[in-house]
């Protein structure tokens, strides 16, 4: 039973960052933009978060300062997309090199340190219950707002006007602009979220997941919170189930040995990534489940009429 | 108000001059953030940009790493041309080095000149592999490449990690992840003695002209620029898109692939899961710095070989990590696609209509 408990704690420490950055980038592709700079924001995230909490010793501080920092890099690519209207692709790339190198220099004086222990929910006598314990009254904060944050952004786009607004952005940014809503705002808002997102799922790994700073920590974590919107097919319900999946196989690597299972650990790595181009395909192929799911606009820059 | 107003054709000038701003924005940029990093602005920009350019030794590494960006971007770029956004020029890369590498690795002890000419074949066919699945999901199933050609760099990559485990391990190394080294007949011929710079360099020049002619002067090189700039047009004009995704895939994952087997038995010399260092990803960069033009894509190649040999000795001058490359990187990128808006768009200042006003 300890065993799986273990396992089950694991795989929410592995996905909990890729659900920050996978929500984040969902809602930025649902208004019609593709920011291939998530790895870029979280790792600037990641050294933000590590950094600011090391110096100042508050928690709080640092996890907004990383927040605030993939941020910022999300208003760099909105810049350059938005309102000099660069290509996203090429956009996106050069912020993840960018913030690769950044953090990496940012990062130099701090390599090898640790931190402290990031603290976990406490509650007398219901987090010392067996099992459910420590599942679900013993996790980190975070772990509690990143379900939080689904459910808020499965509920934003269902029952608000502006929810409503971003996903018409997303399907026809020329009808939606012919109805009078400013689609560049709306997608600077939409990317500036994104960035958020992106940075706080850094700043976990950082911060909360192993408290220390290392260059390239996020080994990729970026790429696959990319999958992961396609994989869920642009719905944040799957999304979360998505990054529990993915992470249920970053930590059936680390066991699979124990079960005596030989089967080499890049194989089982490489899963996401194939997983991913089957759903696309899955999706792809029909022409009304693409119209049903993918924002039709994406990637496409938008030009105001005059 | 200050408006932009699209240009009806892409300016000339605008598209020369614009990578060479980039690149003087960048240098000046660079002296700003060593200076805020404490470090000495101008020694770290002379050691990044100017002194490889002094020695014969860093001249010819120069040539070693633009190899491999010259011949994927020219790949890239004749893709980006037609729309077909093949962005796993680092996949493809390391399943052609890995397909060259076997080779090299079954004909181990034999001799013969038509070793080096096989790997090359071989590796040009599996980074043609590699990029045949983006090009069937897409012309099948309607499967972005974007999407598709990334996700499969991972895989390429892992592959490589998991074969240079297991089954192309060097039997007489010491259980390190590695091959066997190459033999003399499967290396590529130094060019110049007690250097690194090879043939492949040589190849990536030939390449760049074949590219050329044939975007001049064939009739698919015309489909492929008329598919990007007109894809209606293209449409009644009766071309094929799928016979133009189908022929920008391959010869862009051919390319790669080709760079890949040059990689392993040129400066590395054997397979290491360390072999792919992201030049599939930097060729990138270097087809939108050369314009998406053949020539261009060499002088991009170049400039962003500069940057790796730079960024090389600084680490070791003046103790700066190794990820000052690629700061510099995409900082590049960041003031190139900047610039685009003064290639495809005049800023014009125009009086503010009485509405607006009147509206706030």
């Amino acid at each position: 039973m300890d065993l799986v408990v273990n396992i089950l704690l694991g795989i929410i420490v592995a996905a909990t960052p890729l659900v920050f950055a996978a929500i984040g980038e969902l809602v930025v592709e649902k208004s019609g933009v593709l920011n291939l700079g998530v790895e870029g924001m979280m790792i600037v995230g990641a050294i933000a978060g590590f950094s600011v909490t090391l110096e100042s010793g508050n928690y709080l501080i640092g996890i907004v300062s990383a927040i605030l920092a993939g941020a910022l890099m999300a208003l760099l690519f909105g810049f350059l997309t938005q309102t000099l209207l660069a290509n996203q692709v090429a956009t996106g790339l050069a912020l993840t090199m960018f913030g690769l190198g950044l953090a990496a220099l940012w990062g130099q004086s701090y390599s090898g340190k640790t931190a402290d222990k990031f603290p976990k929910l406490d509650i007398p006598l219901l987090s010392d219950l067996p099992v459910v314990g420590k599942l679900v009254f013993g996790q980190d904060y975070l772990v509690y707002l990143s379900v939080a944050l689904v459910l808020a952004v499965s509920w934003f786009f269902r029952k608000t006007r502006g929810g409503l607004i971003i996903r018409a952005i997303g399907e026809n940014h020329e009808a939606a602009h012919a109805i009078g809503y400013p689609v560049v705002f709306y997608r600077y808002l939409a990317l500036l979220f994104g960035g958020g997102c992106a940075g706080l799922g850094g700043a976990y790994l950082s911060v909360v997941q192993t408290p220390f700073w290392a260059e390239d920590m996020t080994a990729g974590r970026g790429w696959i919170a990319l999958a992961l919107v396609v994989f869920a097919a642009w719905r944040p319900g799957r999304a979360l189930l998505g990054a529990y999946l993915f992470g249920g196989i970053t930590i059936l690597q680390l066991h699979s040995q124990g079960f005596g299972v030989k089967i080499e650990a890049q194989y089982l790595s490489m899963l996401p990534y194939l997983a991913t181009i089957m759903v696309l395909v899955m999706i792809s192929s029909d022409r009304m489940k693409v119209k049903l799911n993918a924002p039709a606009c994406l990637a496409q820059s938008f030009r105001a009429a005059t | 108000m200050l408006r932009i107003v699209p240009r009806r054709e892409p300016s000339r000038t605008m598209q020369i001059l614009t990578p060479i701003l980039a690149v003087v924005l960048t240098i000046l940029a660079g002296l700003v953030l060593f200076a805020l990093l404490g470090k000495d602005p101008f020694r770290a920009i002379y050691i990044i940009f100017f002194q490889p350019l002094t020695s014969t030794y860093a001249l010819a590494e120069l040539t070693v790493k633009a190899t491999p960006l010259v011949l994927i971007g020219i790949g890239l770029a004749m893709g980006f041309r037609a729309g077909v956004w093949n962005i796993g020029g680092e996949g493809q890369f390391v399943m052609g080095a890995l397909a060259g590498g076997s080779v090299a690795l079954a004909l181990h002890g034999s001799d013969g000149f038509w070793i080096l000419p096989m790997m090359c074949v071989a590796g040009a066919l599996g980074g043609m592999v590699w990029a045949a699945i983006p090009a069937f999901l897409r012309t099948r199933f309607n499967a972005n490449e974007i999407l598709t050609s990334l996700m499969l760099v991972y895989v390429a990559i892992l592959l490589l990690s998991v074969l240079v485990h297991g089954p192309l391990r060097d039997p007489e190394g010491q259980n390190f992840p590695e091959s066997r080294l190459f033999g003399d007949m499967m290396t590529l011929p130094v060019l110049i003695e007690s250097t690194r710079a090879h043939v492949g360099f040589v190849v990536a020049l030939i390449a760049i002209v074949v590219a050329w002619l044939f975007l001049q002067r064939h009739i698919l090189g015309f489909q492929i620029k008329v598919q990007g700039q007109a894809s209606q047009a293209a449409r009644f004009a009766g071309y094929s898109e799928k016979r133009i995704i189908w022929l920008c895939l391959l010869t862009s994952g051919g390319l790669a692939g080709l760079a890949g087997t040059f990689e392993a038995a040129g400066p590395v010399g054997q397979l290491v899961p360390g072999l792919p260092v992201g030049y599939g990803f930097t060729a990138i960069i270097v087809a939108f710095l050369g314009r998406l033009h053949p020539f261009g894509v060499l002088l991009g190649g170049l400039v962003m070989a500069l940057t790796y040999i730079g960024g090389e000795a600084a680490q070791i001058a003046m103790s700066l990590p190794s990820a000052t490359t690629r700061v510099f990187q995409g900082m590049l990128l960041f003031f190139l696609l900047a610039m685009d808006l003064l290639v495809n768009e005049r800023i014009r200042w125009v009086p503010r209509p009485k509405s607006e006003r009147a509206m706030g």
